[in-house]
């Protein structure tokens, strides 16, 4: 199971991955997805509704939900901010393919872009290592 | 938690595994949807050997299955098995099992012999309901945790499993059963039957000679590319049929005639647990009937989710939900008021904060194509 260094991470089972990006109001701009071990436990993915595109949401807010043959999962927001995009590859109107979760949770499977509202709430999240500690 | 003799063979597999009725079970080797379609196409083979057998046998062994079970088991041949279910006295259901009537060659003069399958999960529930009903010339055996069971489920498990016994398996008649031997095996009880809806077989055999049988199986269907599948494509594959499982679509509370087991609850049987309710609630109509229904959405109804009418009241509950490997769509099952459940009808699934448009289809959800 992987569990990359350079992102932080929820006990919900979601990562944040900041940028250096940042949006006109000045917030930072973060990709946000489900780990790999979420997947790996959720197994094959086969819809991710997100229909927050737009949205104020605060920390721990649904921002979605995915899912799985066996199970329905909803998606929180890690730190709270706007949503600003949902990933192309996930949404349906674009003929989405939520395997890609399963095939790369860090990289082209992430699901959301948010402008983060609260710097300070990114020191409550978990780093690699606590995760990891975390999901044994 | 318990373990089948298999359980180190699932895990040494790569299968992932969780605690099911106890016991720890394979839910999926590879992708549950390749699973379900290697056993619709082709044919997979299911370790659940944590299911519960119980040998009923003695003189009046056929008066204690009359008593406890909801179908008429008068009706059986030797050599054949049937559908039935264990009444408790309110009319609800203690289990759904399969009763099946054995050779005599065990048995003394005038006595009969049954084997009753039993979910795991009520294993000791049944014999205690079962136990606390035997008022009657009849001996109870309780031979799960020494009976290994593999399920060879799909269109080629005759073909597969032919090189490996005597016993014509592409003769025997749906429902039936012969015991012989099967890959040298001596006494293995080998029943056309399954829980998926594709054909197969049901094999049973002492712990002592399953994995000689596992192993057997899969190089005898290696060139078929056989597979092993878990319980979650064990559960995909019997909802799109529309069969029950016990504790999501019946339960101790749900009568029969409410989940459309009306054809395995033999009203004109003289007498079994709850017939008095069941005649009562025939003649004044049923409440809520178990439906099916399809959604028109990608989200999938689950478990637990309530079934609200146009004004958004609650009128139902679902019991089992998931997307369906073979349809590409979400179904479910659920109690709908009976003056609903027909075919057409619209009703919406709650699920979260969204509201999901779904109509209620005829059972099954999914007819074999020749």
């Amino acid at each position: 199971m992987e569990t990359p260094k350079s992102l932080k991470y929820t006990k919900e089972h979601e990562w944040i991955r900041l940028t250096d990006e940042k949006n006109d109001d000045g917030k930072q701009i973060a990709y946000v997805g489900i780990t790999d071990f979420a997947q790996s436990e959720l197994g094959e993915l086969v819809y991710v509704e997100v229909d927050t595109v737009g949205d104020s949401l605060d920390q721990d807010d649904v921002f979605g939900t995915v899912e799985a043959v066996k199970t329905t999962s909803d998606l929180f927001m890690p730190v709270a901010g706007t949503v600003i995009e949902f990933n192309p590859t996930l949404d349906e109107s674009e003929g989405d393919d939520p395997g890609i979760i399963n095939a790369d949770p860090y990289k082209e499977g992430w699901i959301i872009k948010i402008a983060i509202e609260d710097q300070d709430q990114l020191d409550e999240l978990m780093s690699a290592e606590d995760y990891e500690a975390l999901v044994g | 938690m318990k373990e089948t003799v298999l359980t180190p063979v699932h895990i040494g597999l790569g299968a992932k595994m969780a605690e099911f009725a106890g016991y720890n079970m394979p839910i999926v080797y590879t992708n549950i949807q390749e699973e379900h379609h290697a056993v619709r196409k082709n044919v997979g083979v299911f370790d659940v050997s944590h299911m519960g057998e119980f040998i009923i046998r003695g003189k009046e062994a056929l008066e204690l299955i009359q008593l406890v079970t909801s179908n008429d088991a008068s009706r059986l041949q030797i050599g054949q098995a049937q559908y039935s279910c264990l009444p408790n006295d309110r009319a609800g259901i203690v289990d759904d099992l399969l009763v099946y009537r054995l050779t005599e060659e065990m048995c003394s003069e005038g006595e009969h012999a049954f084997m009753l399958v039993v979910n795991a999960s009520n294993i000791q529930k049944d014999w205690e309901w079962i136990s606390r009903h035997n008022s009657f010339d009849t001996e109870m055996i309780n031979i799960s945790d020494r009976t290994g069971l593999l399920a060879v489920q799909g269109p080629n498990a005759a073909d597969v499993l032919q090189p490996l016994t005597s016993i014509p398996l592409h003769e025997m008649k749906y429902y039936t059963f012969e015991k012989g031997v099967f890959a040298g095996v001596e006494n293995v009880l080998v029943s056309a039957t399954g829980y998926t809806g594709s054909g197969g077989f049901e094999i049973y055999v002492d712990n002592q000679h399953l994995m000689t049988i596992w192993e057997a199986i899969f190089k005898a269907g290696e060139h078929a590319g056989i597979v092993p599948v878990g319980l979650g494509a064990r559960d995909t594959l019997r909802l799109e049929m529309g069969y029950c499982l016990y504790g999501n679509d019946i339960d101790d509370a749900t009568s029969p005639l409410e989940a459309g087991l009306g054809w395995i609850t033999k009203l004109k049987k003289d007498h079994f647990i709850s017939v008095d309710h069941f005649r009562k609630q025939k003649e004044q109509g049923l409440e809520k009937k178990l439906v099916g229904f399809t959604v028109q959405d990608r989200r999938v109804p689950r478990h637990g989710y309530d079934i609200v009418d146009n004004d958004e009241k609650v009128i139902g509950r679902v019991t089992s939900g998931t997307l369906s490997p073979s349809l590409q769509m979400p179904i479910g099952m659920g109690y709908v008021p009976a003056e609903i459940a027909r075919p057409g009808q619209e009703i919406h699934v709650v699920a979260g904060r969204k509201l999901l448009k779904a109509e209620i289809v005829k059972l099954p959800f999914y007819r074999e194509t020749p």
